[in-house]
């Protein structure tokens, strides 16, 4: 579904996003961690489209992004970090709105429109502005909004950020449902507890591409070479036996910082 | 086509639902309207003058009547001496003091030149020149009523003298200049600033609402959202502009209406070269606003980058300051203000009522204008966030 080939960009003289090869097959959940300023929110925005690639290439849905973007936005629903829809619309305006600028038929609409509201249980508030949402919420109109674009790929930056507990296990389960309904999910996160939950994590370190593995697999390294961690408030490493992602992203960190833990 | 009209839908309904924005509507024509056509006046009109009278003559009371008699002056105070008359002109309470030195009537008599004083309070330079100007009418056409009869009495002598039959020498000759002002018949400074009211009012809305709405999309992170959809920048940009394109002759209509009913203000010319002039006129505002908007980051950037190229356009208009007294060089300066060609334009219409045979060139130039500012907005309009 997405491969890339030597993807960088550069920003003047910082390299957001250097050389990276990565790959997500169809049917996939894949989660790209990595602490701010990684380059996760760069490399979702050349995935989709809205920046060019400074150098490589990145196929996406069966398209060049850097030749044919318009053909890969048909194919994908992207949902930028930022909360990007009109406050002063309603729920109902705003997927009216994008099912419109997105050429979803009137009769399709009409038969998605409700079914995502009851998917995500939002029914109850159609015609509540969007300001007046709470953050969980709020992910969800945006989660609908990309998803009136019928996509087989979702490229959803940090979407679960400032979302409480509750409502992050809501917005989980629909995912897992449209992934098994075939759609693809790449999705950036900071929460580890949460790329748990993903088929494949991606590690980023300053636009690095420093692991690429199921999460059992991550962790089945780190006990496998030994590493150790220093944990908060601990004074000596340790090498717990069943790690946490967060211990292996950082043990995994210090490593590429050339650091003794 | 469809995305187009779905954009329009939801700036219109955005813009209604939010208050900021209706004031912003109609708040500005209805305050320009009101100043322009009511608080704005250069005409001078019953200005408060001094009477300060030295020479206590039937000559001196003559000349008093004519000023009294005159609808431009009000005679509201006769200080005893020019000292308290001063005092007055500093307090602000009179406009300008006439004075009429001793001595007045005996020189007249004696047919030497006989000096009277006119003294204005200078702060405001415009109202003190009309002033100073009408002053010296008053004077004047007093002094040449005296000169008339003194001619005539001196004639009568000479013709008693000589005994000659004398009412045909008595036609004394005299020129009388009649000036008659064309288009504006009384110069009323309201006929002047209100057709220009339009042209302001469609610059500023326009200008500042597109400017506004794209940046607003910008600010609050929609922009990136728009970006994945099919829309394309030039959907986009219609759909931004024309909005308000909608908005900014509907408001024309009303302000002309408004002039028409309320100000008495006449209009000669065709409402459909006015209507087609100010498209034209738009497709500059709308470019430039569209323009700022590539420009500015934030809703406050564009507001102040739209007022930056606002305020000098609409002072090198000839809205309020007519452009011939301006210096040569900032003379042709204006002829690259599109602004001041609608202002032409429109008082063109308004007052002389003259049509697309004298105004093509002024129209073409808004075209231009127009084009360029659109076309230079539609290259920078990228749809990419970099």
């Amino acid at each position: 579904m997405i491969r890339t080939k030597l993807l960088t960009r550069r920003f003047g003289p910082l390299t957001a996003v250097d050389r990276l090869d990565l790959e997500v097959s169809e049917g996939e959940i894949f989660g790209l961690v990595g602490p701010d300023g990684a380059g996760k929110t760069t490399t979702l925005r050349m995935l989709a489209g809205l920046i060019d690639p400074t150098e490589g290439e990145a196929i996406v849905a069966g398209f060049d992004v850097a030749r044919h973007s318009e053909k890969v936005r048909d194919r994908i629903g992207y949902m930028a970090q930022r909360f990007g829809l009109y406050g002063d619309l309603t729920v109902e305006e705003n997927m009216r709105f994008y099912a419109d600028l997105f050429g979803t038929p009137a009769e399709e609409a009409a038969r998605l429109m409700p079914e995502l509201l009851r998917m995500t249980r939002m029914g109850p508030f159609r015609g509540r502005l969007a300001r007046a949402l709470s953050g969980g919420m709020k992910q969800k109109l945006a989660l609908m909004c990309a998803l009136l674009n019928r996509p087989s790929l979702l490229l959803l930056d940090e979407p679960t950020s400032g979302v409480d507990p509750l409502s992050r296990r809501d917005f989980w389960a629909i995912l897992e449902e449209l992934v098994s309904s075939g759609v693809t999910v790449l999705l950036t996160t900071a929460y580890l507890d949460e790329a748990e939950r993903c088929h494949r994590v991606g590690l980023l370190y300053r636009g690095r591409l420093i692991r690429c593995a199921p999460p059992a697999e991550l962790k089945r390294e780190f006990v496998e070479r030994g590493l150790a961690v220093r944990r908060v408030g601990a004074r000596q490493p340790v090498r717990p036996e069943r790690p946490s992602l967060e211990d292996v992203f950082i043990a995994l960190v210090q490593e590429e910082l050339g650091q003794q833990p | 086509m469809r995305r187009v009209r779905e954009i329009l839908r939801k700036e219109i309904r955005q813009t209604l639902r939010e208050p900021r924005m209706r004031v912003l509507l109609f708040l500005p024509p209805v305050v320009q309207l009101i100043i322009f056509g009511y608080a704005v006046n250069l005409d001078v009109e019953l200005s408060r003058i001094a009477w300060v009278d030295q020479d206590r003559t039937p000559a001196s009371r003559e000349l008093r009547a004519a000023f009294a008699g005159s609808p431009s002056f009000a005679i509201v105070a006769e200080p005893g001496s020019p000292d308290e008359a001063g005092r007055l002109l500093d307090a602000g309470d009179v406009l300008g003091v006439i004075a009429v030195l001793p001595g007045f009537h005996r020189r007249i008599e004696r047919g030497e030149t006989a000096p009277v004083q006119i003294l204005v309070d200078g702060t405001n330079s415009n109202t003190a020149a009309v002033v100073a100007a009408y002053a010296a009418q008053v004077v004047a056409r007093y002094g040449a009523d005296r000169l008339g009869e003194r001619q005539r009495a001196l004639l009568l002598e000479v013709i008693a003298s000589t005994g000659i039959d004398g009412p045909r020498y008595l036609a004394v000759p005299a020129l009388e200049a009649a000036p008659r002002v064309w288009f504006n018949e009384d110069l009323r400074s309201r006929n002047y600033f209100v057709p220009g009211v339009v042209v302001n009012i469609v610059a500023l809305v326009t200008l500042l609402l597109t400017a506004l709405a794209v940046v607003r999309e910008k600010e609050i992170g929609t922009i990136e959202q728009l970006m994945v959809t099919p829309l394309r920048p030039i959907e986009l940009m219609l759909g931004k502009t024309l909005p308000f394109a909608a908005v900014g002759l509907v408001q024309m209509t009303l302000v002309t209406l408004a002039a028409l009913i309320i100000f008495r203000v006449p209009f000669r010319g065709s409402p459909l070269v006015l209507l087609l002039s100010a498209v034209l006129f738009l497709m500059t505002t709308l470019g430039a606003g569209l323009l700022i908007s590539t420009v500015s980051e934030t809703q406050q950037q564009a507001a102040m980058a739209s007022f930056f190229f606002f305020a000098p356009a609409m002072m090198l208009s000839g809205f309020a300051f007519p452009i011939r007294n301006m210096p040569v060089a900032v003379q042709y300066l204006t002829l690259l203000n599109p602004v001041r060609y609608a202002m032409e334009i429109v008082r063109g219409l308004f007052l002389k009522g003259v049509g697309v045979e004298t105004l093509w060139r002024e129209m073409l130039s808004l075209f231009l204008f127009g084009s360029a500012v659109l076309g230079l907005s539609a290259l920078r309009f990228h749809k990419r966030l970099d």
